[in-house]
């Protein structure tokens, strides 16, 4: 083999914490090579992203780092401002995970590629600078590149952005890009985009990628060798089809069989088909105006119910109306037309006190539970806040409702003490969940309940949302972008797309079977943990154009 | 763009007539009467003083007495004063010494907040930090007539560098010292402000793809992290303009500055409701003016605002 383009021995990461040093990555070794990916892959915490910021001397100020990086034989560790502003951009370049906080948003996007190329190729005039950068749009894919130049990055999509994030790395035809989670903030119709341009993109220049993600899909579609990581350690360092094939840690084990996959799961529905619905909805248009004036529809005569005991899926990319619809149930969305009916009463006609017996019935959990938690309570007043306001518990009876939801949730009930911050993201999400059914609802909205989680902690905390809803029977609307989770989880899938209901059905139905084009381009799109069957995929996705 | 600024002078109309009102009502119902306050102690004959109210419509009702008074702003009437003199008179010869002591404070406090609240961002956490944030709060605390004499007794007395009173000396020998003691006490809001923006703003995922492109220190900070830290601090700036010109009664009076806070003062002192409507509904023009143009720099400063 030729000699690696980037090599990193023994890299050690800590950071300072309050006079403490905690260490974040240990003895890492990998090369990468030239027109080589190398994916690193491990969950938060893994150290991964650390790992690749060091390789770009992006560290921050507290952080201390030992071993060697090498590019082009010379070590990025301690080099001076100089020689890394020398690497940066030129030798080895990066994008980021949030391609519309990635650029600067008061300068167009010409500027922001101009300036790179006045920086590193001082030598062209600005005629050819401007040409330079309208190849690199065209490179990317993106439409009108000469237009383009002049928009500002809130006028530019998150793929559009993502796209120009790319154009603006290759710039200065860098040997290393390093893609930290490139795809992970975009719908996955636009990952497949993204995935497809940095797949001809590494073909083309021949750059070695650097891929960090948390996704196997994202790894096997793109990778051709892997690393696993976890807490600061390498795990396994294989190629991409030993580590799907016959992974040799236990932890690449346990990571791949956590990854929730299309077609796995094999159920009877639970629901009650002769019940009245416990949620309706008929009909239902949802108008907000912007400051203009003008109506933009968020949801389109959208019709669908829910039973006891029944989950149904709401499935779609971003601004397809999946959450206005849970807004909606709840009564914080404008319903502009149509009807929604739970426990048969109709919300735009129930008065006050209808309404506020109904959201008392009603549980709701959100894609983010940190944000969701007041940090200033503890967690059992968190989950004792509703017991308290509508069956006006006191003392020792609410802490032993508080108690008895704590361990249905499986955490000790001795927690009730703690702070939200004491907690990890799937903990914290467990509480959420506890204080969801803590007056036993008749129905849960559960907005991307998972999304923010790894996928290790997503499947026990799936796992318990399944046991909770065995027990209470509640009927749940579970809104998600990912089909995967929905197949593992879900009875019925409506999926949505600009607000309207392209296609419902059983789950099995719709996701081995969809008629709607749209469905079948989303299932399309996910890529598969499965190197083998992706690239089969990937084929014929191609002999299809 | 056009729209934007159409916009705001539609905005910037209604907030002037309604606060223009409501400030002329309550001069004009305050407590006390101004006519017969003009004869002292020896009370002026009825018939003068009905013959003064019918004259200065003080008999009408409030709301016809403001429409008067708006149709007479509209051309170039400010009103009279209840000794007869034109109340546009007495404030032209005030301003220029108000705004120009108002404009050196208001440079002084951009200059050097703007640049202390930089570098405090960039050593977010260093001792020079912290002892700007202190030194600032410092300043703030103490309040302007101790600053005032203070820097007369220092600056005028002991080291004779500047006048003490009066502004016979000229910009900008007779307005420095003044306009700094202003600037002191707004240092310390400017500077946090700045700071907090730029430390914000160092943290922003652009600020690191720009190291990762390569880009010198010098550019990040010089061009992005500027001009994106800016724009909340002109937000603030504006409004403080509108404060140090309407605000300087202090310092008029501690430095002997014939200026617009003087009158101001006087006027309030004398019921002269005319002139306080007058100096008040200049203040207001003033303030809502400022504010349109931050937002116009700011509009150009960052296209989202533009764009909305």
């Amino acid at each position: 083999m030729t000699t690696p383009v980037l090599t990193v021995r023994n890299l050690a990461i800590d950071f300072l914490v309050g006079g403490d040093r905690v260490p974040a990555v240990h003895a890492v070794d990998f090369d990468l090579h030239a027109g080589e990916v190398l994916a690193i892959v491990g969950e938060s915490g893994s150290g991964k992203s650390v790992t690749s910021l060091a390789v770009l001397g992006l560290l921050p100020g507290n952080a201390r780092a030992s071993g060697e990086i090498l590019v082009d034989g010379q070590n990025v560790l301690g080099a001076s401002e100089k020689v890394l502003s020398g690497i940066r951009g030129r030798k080895v370049s990066m994008i980021f995970q949030d391609p519309s906080n990635a650029l600067d948003p008061v300068f167009t996007v010409g500027y922001q590629i101009l300036e790179m190329l006045k920086r590193h190729r001082p030598q062209l005039t600005a005629a050819q600078r401007r040409e330079r950068a309208v190849e690199l749009l065209r490179m990317v894919e993106l439409r009108d590149p000469e237009d383009r130049l002049d928009y500002y990055p809130h006028q530019l999509s998150g793929g559009q952005a993502q796209r120009v994030m790319i154009a603006m790395a290759l710039a200065c035809d860098p040997e290393v890009l390093i893609a930290d989670e490139p795809t992970t903030a975009l719908d996955v119709t636009v990952q497949r985009e993204i995935l497809d341009v940095l797949r001809r993109l590494q073909q083309r220049t021949a750059a070695a990628i650097l891929l960090i993600t948390h996704d196997m899909g994202v790894v096997a579609d793109l990778a051709d060798r892997v690393v696993v990581m976890r807490r600061g350690r390498v795990e396994e360092t294989a190629p991409v089809q030993r580590i799907f094939g016959c992974p040799e840690a236990e932890y690449t084990k346990a990571l791949l069989a956590a990854v929730p996959r299309l077609g796995a799961a094999h159920r009877a529905s639970t629901a009650v088909p002769h019940e009245r619905p416990v949620l309706e909805i008929a009909d239902l248009v949802v108008e907000y105006r912007n400051r203009r004036g003008r109506a933009m529809r968020a949801v389109d005569g959208v019709s669908m119910d829910i039973r006891a005991g029944e989950m149904i899926a709401l499935v779609g990319e971003s601004g397809s109306g999946k959450s206005t619809i849970g807004k909606s149930a709840l009564g914080l969305a404008p319903l502009t037309e149509g009807h929604i009916v739970i426990d048969g009463v109709d919300l735009a006609t129930a008065s006050r006190s209808q309404a506020r017996a109904l959201k008392k019935r009603i549980g709701v959990v959100f894609q983010n539970p940190t944000a969701a938690l007041d940090p200033r309570r503890t967690i059992g007043q968190s989950i004792g806040e509703p017991i308290r306001v509508h069956e006006r518990l006191r003392g020792g009876a609410l802490s032993a409702r508080v108690d008895r939801l704590l361990e249905a949730v499986e955490l000790p009930a001795s927690w009730a003490g703690r702070y939200p911050h004491e907690l990890s993201g799937g903990q914290r999400q467990r509480i959420a969940i506890a204080r969801a059914v803590s007056l036993e609802p008749m129905l849960l909205i559960a907005d991307e309940p998972t999304s923010a989680l790894d996928v290790s902690v997503q499947a026990t905390v799936l796992e318990l949302l399944r046991t909770i809803q065995g027990n209470l029977r509640f009927a749940c609307l579970f809104i998600s972008h990912d089909l995967a989770v929905v197949d593992e989880l879900c009875d019925r899938v409506v999926v949505l797309h600009r607000g309207k209901i392209v296609e419902q059905g059983d789950r099995h139905t719709v996701l081995t079977a969809p008629e709607h084009p749209y469905t079948q381009r989303l299932l399309a799109a996910a890529p598969v943990p499965d190197p083998v069957e992706q690239a089969r995929r990937r084929n014929e996705s191609v002999a299809a154009l | 763009m056009t729209r934007y600024i159409g916009r705001r002078f539609i905005e910037l109309a209604i907030v002037f007539i309604g606060v223009t009102f409501i400030i002329y009502a309550m001069v004009f119902t305050l407590p006390g009467d101004p006519i017969a306050a003009l004869g002292g102690d020896r009370p002026l004959p009825e018939n003068v003083q009905a013959q003064l109210r019918a004259e200065y419509h003080l008999d009408e009702p409030v709301w016809l007495q403001y429409l008067r008074y708006i149709g007479g702003l509209f051309t170039g009437d400010l009103g009279t004063t209840f000794d007869g003199r034109p109340v546009g008179d007495r404030m032209a010869a005030r301003w220029p010494i108000t705004i120009t002591l108002a404009l050196t404070a208001f440079a002084i406090e951009v200059v050097v907040g703007v640049i202390l609240g930089l570098v405090s961002g960039l050593r977010n956490g260093g001792i020079l930090d912290r002892t700007l944030l202190i030194g600032t709060i410092l300043a703030t605390s103490v309040p302007v007539f101790v600053l005032g004499v203070s820097a007369q007794l220092v600056f005028g007395l002991q080291l004779g560098w500047f006048p003490i009173a009066g502004a016979g000396a000229g910009w900008p020998t007779a307005y420095l010292l003044p306009a700094t003691v202003i600037a002191l006490f707004g240092l310390a809001s400017v500077t946090r402000l700045m700071r907090g923006s730029v430390v914000d703003t160092l943290r922003s995922d652009f600020v690191r793809t720009l190291t990762a492109k390569g880009m010198p220190r010098r550019n990040v900070v010089g061009v992005h992290v500027m001009r994106n830290s800016v724009t909340p601090v002109l937000t603030f700036l504006a409004i403080d303009l509108g404060y140090l010109l309407g605000g300087t009664v202090v310092i008029e009076a501690i430095f002997n500055l014939p200026g617009i806070g003087a009158l101001l003062f006087d006027a309030i002192r004398t019921h002269e409701g005319p002139t306080v409507v007058g100096v008040a509904t200049a203040l207001i023009l003033i303030f809502l003016m400022t504010s349109v143009v931050v937002d116009l720099i700011n509009s150009l400063l960052d296209p989202r605002i533009r764009h909305e």
